[in-house]
C-alpha cells in the first residue's frame, strides 16, 4: 500500500468522493464539488471556444487567408456581432436573425444527412426476401424467420408513429406489435448502456484504489 | 539526365497507364490516381505513390496501398495547382517505377452527382409537405391522434402549482441547430403558457448559450400570450455550463434544492439522461421526458412518468401549437411513411421472387 503524495491526486479523490456522496443525499461536500465542477467547466468552455474556435478560425483565418477564403469570414463575424446585440436592450431583437440562420442551416444540413445516413439505408436493409434458402432446413427456417421478424418489426414500428389515424382496430393491433418490437430493442439497449456505465464506475473506483490509495 | 531518366523509364517500364484526375463530386483538395495492375501483382508487396509539383521535382512519397489495389486518393492538394504522379511497385527485392502521369488539377464541384436520387426524394417530399401545409392553411381540418405524454402536460403543471413548487424544464444538451432542441422549445412554450395561467414559476437551466437565448424568447412569448408578461423572470432561464456532466451535476443540485413539482426532460440527452431522471424521481416530481436519442429512451421510459418517443416529440410540437403549418407537416410526414411502407412491401414481395428492381434502385444512393 502506497498512498499518493501528489496533492492533485488528493484533490481529484476528494472531488470524486464529494460527487459520489450525492448517492447518500445532498450535502455540503456535494455542493462544493458541484459548484467547482460547474464553474470550472463553464470557464474551460469559454477558453476552449476562444482558442479552438474564434481565434484560429475567425481571427487568424482573416489575417492569414487571402481572397475568397478571407472575405467569406465576414459573414460569421457579422452574425456573431448580431448575436452580441442581445446585450444592447433597444436592439436585442436583432440577435434573432443569427439564431434563425443557425436553425435554418442546422435543419437544412440535417435533412440531407438523415436522408442519406438513416432513412435510405434503413429502407434498403428492410427490403429482404421472406424466404431464404440455407444449407439445411434449420438454417432455411432461421434465415427466413430472421428476415420476417425484421420486416414485421420495421413496418409495425412505422405504423406506431403514424399520427393521422386513431389507433383503433387493425391499426391498433399493428402499432401494438410495433411498440413491442421497440420495447425489446430498448431493453437490449438498456442492458448494453448499463454495462458501459459500469465500466465508467470501475474507472473511478480504480482511480481511488490505485492512484490515490495504492491498494491495487 | 533529369529529363532523360523519366523518358527511359517510360519507354522500357512494363508498368504504365498511371492516370491522375480531379476527384469527382468533392469539395476540392483531392486528386485520384489510378493505374493498371501489373500481371505479376501477386508478387508485389505494395504500391507507393509519389507526387511531383513540377517536372524537375524529385517527388515526395504521399502514401501506399497494398497489392490488388489500383487507386489512391491524394487529399492534400491545393486547388488550381498542377501535380504529376508516379507509382512504384515494391517487390521483396526490387522496385518498379511507372511512367509519370499527365498533370492533374484539383477543384471543387458545385454539385455531387452521386446524390441525385436524394435530391429527387427531397423534392418529392418537399412538394408533399408544401401541399399539405397549403391545405392546412386553407382551413382543412387536420386530425392528429392523442399522444399520452402531452395530455399530462397540464396535469403536471397543475400539480406543481397546487404543491406551490416550481416547474423545471431541462432542454437537454443539444445545440440550437438540433431539430430535437427546436421541438423541445415548442413544448417549452406550451409549458410556459400553462405556467403563466397558473401563476407558476418555470426554471430552465441551459447547456448552450444560444439555446438559452431562444429559451428566454420562448418563455417570454409563452407568458405574454397568456396575458401575464409581468410574471416572466429572465433570470429563471439561465446558462449553466457547456460541460455534459457539469450540467448534469448542476441540474441535479437544483432538483434537490428547488424540489420542483414537475420536471420536463425534453431534448437531446446522452449519458446524463439517467442521472437526471433518477434524481427527478427521488424528489417526487412528476416527470415528462422526450428525446430522439435512441440509447437514452430506455432510461427515460424506466425512470419517468411519461415519455415522448422519438418522432412523438415532433408531433407534440404540432399537436400543442395547433399551428396549421406544423400540422400540415405531420400530415405530409405520415403520407411519406405510408409511401415507404408500400415501397418496402412491394420490394419484399419482389425480392422473395428474386426480382431486385427496388433494392437495386436504393443501392444507387
Amino acid at each position: 500500500m502506497s498512498i499518493s503524495l501528489n496533492p492533485w491526486v488528493w484533490i481529484a479523490a476528494f472531488l470524486t468522493l464529494s460527487m459520489m456522496s450525492f448517492l447518500y443525499k445532498d450535502n455540503i461536500f456535494y455542493k462544493i464539488g458541484e459548484h467547482i465542477y460547474v464553474g470550472s467547466s463553464a470557464a474551460f468552455m469559454l477558453i476552449y471556444l476562444w482558442y479552438f474556435d474564434v481565434k484560429p478560425k475567425l481571427i487568424d483565418g482573416f489575417i492569414n487567408n487571402t481572397g475568397f477564403s478571407r472575405w467569406i469570414l465576414i459573414i460569421p463575424a457579422f452574425l456573431s456581432l448580431l448575436m452580441l446585440m442581445r446585450f444592447v436592450r433597444p436592439v436585442a431583437w436583432i440577435s434573432r436573425w443569427a439564431i434563425a440562420f443557425t436553425v435554418g442551416m442546422g435543419a437544412g444540413l440535417g435533412i440531407t444527412g438523415l436522408l442519406q445516413g438513416f432513412l435510405v439505408p434503413q429502407i434498403k436493409a428492410t427490403i429482404l426476401p421472406l424466404y431464404v434458402s440455407g444449407h439445411s432446413t434449420l438454417m432455411t427456417i432461421y434465415l427466413s424467420l430472421n428476415n420476417i421478424l425484421l420486416i414485421l418489426g420495421t413496418l409495425s414500428a412505422i405504423v406506431y408513429f403514424y399520427f393521422s389515424k386513431e389507433h383503433t382496430g387493425p391499426v391498433k393491433k399493428i402499432s401494438q406489435i410495433g411498440i413491442t418490437f421497440i420495447m425489446v430493442a430498448f431493453g437490449a439497449s438498456f442492458g448494453y448502456t448499463v454495462m458501459a456505465r459500469i465500466s465508467l464506475l470501475i474507472g473511478r473506483v480504480y482511480f481511488l484504489l490505485h492512484n490515490w490509495l495504492g491498494l491495487v | 539526365m533529369g529529363i532523360i531518366l523519366p523518358i527511359l523509364i517510360f519507354l522500357y517500364s512494363p508498368f504504365k497507364g498511371v492516370k491522375a484526375f480531379d476527384t469527382p463530386d468533392d469539395g476540392g483538395g483531392s486528386i485520384t490516381i489510378k493505374w493498371e495492375l501489373l500481371k505479376e501483382d501477386s508478387s508485389v508487396m505494395r504500391y507507393d505513390v509519389y507526387r511531383y509539383e513540377s517536372l524537375k521535382d524529385t517527388g515526395v512519397l504521399i502514401g501506399s496501398v497494398l497489392r490488388g489495389s489500383n487507386t489512391y486518393q491524394d487529399i492534400g492538394t491545393k486547388d488550381g495547382k498542377q501535380y504529376w504522379y508516379r507509382v512504384a511497385a515494391i517487390y521483396p527485392d526490387t522496385v518498379l517505377f511507372s511512367n509519370l502521369s499527365s498533370p492533374a488539377v484539383s477543384k471543387a464541384q458545385w454539385f455531387n452527382s452521386k446524390t441525385k436520387a436524394s435530391l429527387f426524394i427531397l423534392l418529392f417530399f418537399g412538394i408533399v409537405l408544401f401541399w399539405f401545409t397549403e391545405e392546412a392553411k386553407k382551413g382543412k381540418r387536420t386530425y392528429i391522434r392523442k399522444i399520452a405524454g402531452l395530455e399530462a402536460v397540464e396535469e403536471a403543471v397543475g400539480r406543481s402549482t397546487e404543491l406551490g413548487k416550481p416547474i423545471l424544464f431541462v432542454p437537454g444538451i443539444g445545440l440550437i441547430n438540433d431539430i430535437t432542441t427546436i421541438a423541445a422549445l415548442s413544448i417549452l412554450k406550451r409549458v410556459a403558457k400553462k405556467a403563466a395561467e397558473y401563476e407558476s414559476r418555470v426554471i430552465v437551466p441551459n447547456f448552450d448559450p444560444i439555446v438559452m437565448v431562444a429559451a428566454q424568447e420562448t418563455v417570454k412569448e409563452g407568458y405574454t400570450e397568456s396575458g401575464r408578461p409581468d410574471l416572466y423572470n429572465e433570470n429563471d432561464v439561465f446558462f449553466l455550463t457547456s460541460d455534459q456532466f457539469g450540467y448534469a451535476a448542476g441540474v441535479d443540485g437544483m432538483m434537490m434544492r428547488e424540489k420542483p413539482g414537475a420536471i420536463f426532460l425534453q431534448g437531446t440527452f446522452y449519458a446524463e439522461a439517467l442521472i437526471l431522471a433518477e434524481t427527478g424521481h427521488s424528489v417526487g416530481a412528476i416527470q415528462i421526458s422526450g428525446t430522439t436519442s435512441v440509447t437514452q429512451l430506455p432510461f427515460f421510459i424506466a425512470a419517468t412518468d411519461y415519455t415522448l418517443i422519438g418522432e412523438e416529440m415532433f408531433a407534440a410540437s404540432a399537436y400543442l401549437s395547433k399551428d396549421p403549418l406544423m400540422l400540415g407537416t405531420i400530415k405530409g410526414e405520415d403520407l411519406t411513411k405510408l409511401i415507404f411502407i408500400i415501397i418496402i412491401g412491394i420490394g419484399v414481395i419482389l425480392e422473395t421472387f428474386g426480382i431486385h428492381i427496388i433494392s437495386n434502385w436504393f443501392s444507387i444512393f
